[in-house]
């Protein structure tokens, strides 16, 4: 029996080899040089060649913000062209829109799910605008010296606009009257905090809307964000947001439609970044942020419900605020009811780069309203799964027209219409309608509305990205809801599973009697 | 008369062991995947059913060269001739302690259902189980710097049929195992396949049931 052993070992060693390689083997590394390169390349940043200080034109002693932009245009001659086309300075972009053909979109003339938009409040709202002078009474846009340069390129964290109804100038006087000639001595490329200013703001406060844009980033550590972690790379937003002739990468689809121009994870980390194929593979339909944001508003909450109908209530006629247990502001008469949430795990939609945007003269058939549209289904080669803040809430809407109603929401003066001051909402919406140059029908009731805010901030470390199973699984799937595509370990035919269940029970059971009937009768024979 | 003959071969062995081991774990790893339990996790489960099915693959290309430079294959050519008995003796003859109704020699190793269901085995139902994991790994797949993908609508289709085949293939385990047990003695069949000995009845005309050989 000699000869028998050595196949009998190899019949019983190669499962064992197998199962101790599937025991041992470990998850493959990416190569550390790559991320180096990055580092290196990110890290070199060129000198200032020139010191604004010692220039004799930034000297004298500006007495309007315009000054000092003429003052600028003087050397940039050309930078000033290049701006009258940028969305910052028109905050309004060209775009094809299926169905809609070339349309102009932006803050100017859109409906957004937070303040609802600036027609009628443009002097308060337009504090984040790129210039000087836009208010209810309107803008040239042609005019060069009423751009603002500083708001952007300010490196001493010192330069203010006004708020109130200032129209975005700084301050006249006071303790926030910029001191231009420090700041011109200090111009540079907008760091973080220039870019923050305004965009970790919006909405009202600190990441009220997007919930991964806020000020907490300007200084940060690695489980926030690992590439603008403080003590690693500490990137700024123009790392990603590559400008060239005051032309920005990146787009924010609560205003953008089109896919262009838009900064991407894979320009610095390309479209292989994995080294597990089956990963790179996912990218043909996931989004990197997918998996590589697991949760947003990470360090301070993020709206995500605003419910207008419950505004302009008022305690002996003065309007009031109230907090929930964390301080988080629960209700405004001015805003009305609002939820908040931290840590939040994203929802998930296809999206394919191109989005919609309802308009104020839109006729509203489905409910709840979608203020914008991201496009994409599974069946869209260039459509990938993101994730995004669904912003949900309640806005007034004209039961005759089907609209979604435009109110005013501030002005100086009380009596104007503005809802803010005034606290009614007729004269608010008739006013806001009026601007908006649409009818309405005089009637109005509150209908619910959600709007999709792709997440691109944020980004964790490697080994806080999603697992497998955090998909992949058959209850509690992050993907449970976009049911379009058959997905492994989540989805399964149920009639199949049944039937094959039965069949090996079928065939266990068969092997079971029959077993058992030789047995007892083979039993019976040798009695 | 019973005497003991050499009726597997060392590969033939070999083959046989790995490839149930690959088909159960497999068949593991498979139904972990299709969310069926948790066990070794659903990344370790993909990456491990894919590379046993690699090992799978590789195995069958040599059985495949095996089966036909040793003329095995002939051993599954299918036929109808006692199939009816083989039938009879599974539903009722094996309870009465009736002889087999065929008999077992080196060149006819398997009865005419024997024949059937491994045919069936190595025609179809493992390279459908074959082809529809191909088609489910790799329907898309990186080439020069970007992912390729073949133009397949829906994974859905694919993953229903392998699931179907995987069902299929444990359910065939469960019976083969089973049947097993029905030789001279139940552990006969086994140790045969583990030695590669196994006590068979000799006729006299045992030559002339012998198939041409070249």
């Amino acid at each position: 029996m000699k000869n028998k052993l050595i196949p009998f070992l190899a019949i019983v060693l190669i499962p064992q080899i197998f199962i101790a390689i599937a025991i041992l083997d470990k998850p493959k590394q990416m190569n550390p040089e790559v991320l180096e390169a990055l580092r290196v390349e990110v890290a070199n940043k060129p000198k200032k060649a020139v010191d604004h200080g010692k220039f004799a034109e930034l000297q004298k002693d500006f007495k309007t913000p315009q000054e000092v932009t003429q003052a600028c245009l003087s050397c940039h001659t050309e930078r000033g062209d290049e701006l009258l086309n940028n969305h910052h300075w028109l905050w309004e972009r060209e775009a094809f829109i299926e169905g809609r053909g070339v349309v102009y979109l932006g803050k100017k003339n859109l409906i957004n799910n937070f303040c609802t938009g600036i027609g009628g409040s443009e002097s308060t709202c337009n504090k984040c605008h790129a210039g000087y002078g836009w208010d209810e009474n309107g803008f040239d846009f042609t005019q060069q010296h009423n751009m603002d340069c500083l708001v952007c390129h300010d490196n001493t964290r010192t330069y203010e606009k006004a708020s109130g109804g200032a129209a975005g100038y700084p301050p006249v006087d006071g303790p926030f009257a910029p001191d231009y000639n420090f700041i011109t001595a200090n111009v540079g490329m907008p760091t973080k905090y220039n870019c923050g200013y305004c965009h970790f703001y919006s909405a009202g406060g600190n990441n009220i809307k997007h919930g991964h844009l806020e000020e907490a980033l300007l200084n940060t550590t690695r489980d926030v964000d690992v590439h603008m972690n403080r003590e690693g790379m500490d990137m700024s937003c123009t790392d990603c947001h590559k400008t060239q002739n005051h032309v920005m990468l990146g787009r924010y689809y609560g205003t953008a439609s089109n896919d262009y121009n838009r900064a991407t994870c894979t320009q610095c980390h390309g479209v292989k970044p994995h080294a597990v194929g089956k990963l790179n593979e996912h990218t043909v339909k996931v989004a990197c942020q997918t998996c590589h944001i697991p949760t947003y508003a990470k360090v301070n909450p993020t709206k995500i419900y605003w419910d207008w109908s419950t505004a302009c209530d008022l305690q002996d006629g003065r309007p009031y605020e109230m907090m929930d247990s964390t301080g988080r502001i629960s209700y405004q008469s001015i805003k009305g009811t609002a939820y908040w949430e931290s840590n939040v795990e994203p929802e998930y939609v296809w999206f394919n780069g191109q989005a919609d945007h309802m308009l104020a003269s839109d006729s509203i058939t489905e409910f709840p309203v979608k203020i914008n549209t991201l496009f994409g289904d599974y069946y869209d080669p260039k459509a990938q799964i993101w994730p995004v803040k669904i912003h949900r809430g309640k806005q007034p809407f004209d039961p005759n027209y089907h609209r979604v109603l435009k109110a005013k929401l501030w002005d100086k003066e009380p009596g104007k219409g503005g809802l803010w001051v005034d606290f009614n909402w007729e004269t608010s919406l008739t006013e806001g309608m009026r601007i908006a140059g649409l009818p309405w029908s005089g009637e109005w009731e509150f209908v619910e509305t959600e709007m999709y805010l792709p997440i691109s901030h944020m980004v964790s470390p490697k080994e806080m990205a999603l697992g497998c199973t955090d998909c992949h699984t058959r209850e509690g799937s992050r993907l449970e809801n976009l049911t379009d595509f058959y997905m492994p370990g989540r989805d399964r035919n149920a009639t199949v599973d049944i039937i094959g269940i039965l069949l090996i029970l079928g065939t266990l059971g068969g092997v079971l009697l029959h077993g058992t009937l030789r047995i007892v009768m083979a039993r019976k024979r040798n009695q | 008369m019973a005497k003991l003959t050499y009726v597997y071969k060392v590969f033939e062995r070999f083959w046989h062991w790995s490839q149930a081991f690959l088909i159960l774990f497999l068949a593991v790893t498979g139904f972990e995947i299709h969310g069926s339990f948790n066990l070794m996790g659903f990344d370790a489960a993909v990456r491990w059913h894919n590379y046993a099915i690699w090992a799978l693959v590789w195995l069958i290309v040599f059985a495949i060269f095996w089966h036909f430079t040793t003329g095995e294959w002939r051993q599954y050519i299918p036929t109808t001739k006692f199939i009816k008995a083989q039938v009879e003796y599974y539903i009722t003859g094996i309870f009465r302690g009736a002889p087999h109704p065929t008999k077992k020699t080196v060149y006819n190793k398997f009865n005419p259902l024997q024949r059937f269901v491994y045919l069936g085995l190595k025609i179809f139902a493992i390279p459908v189980q074959i082809i529809t994991g191909f088609l489910y790994y790799y329907y898309k797949y990186p080439s020069g710097g970007e992912i390729q993908s073949i133009d397949m609508v829906n994974l859905e289709l694919v993953a229903i049929i392998h699931t179907i085949g995987a069902f299929a293939l444990i359910a065939f385990v469960i019976a083969h195992v089973y049947l097993t047990t029905t030789g001279h003695k139940p552990t006969a069949a086994i140790k045969a396949m583990i030695t590669g000995w196994e006590e068979l009845d000799h006729d006299e005309d045992d030559v002339e049931k012998r198939p041409e050989e070249s």
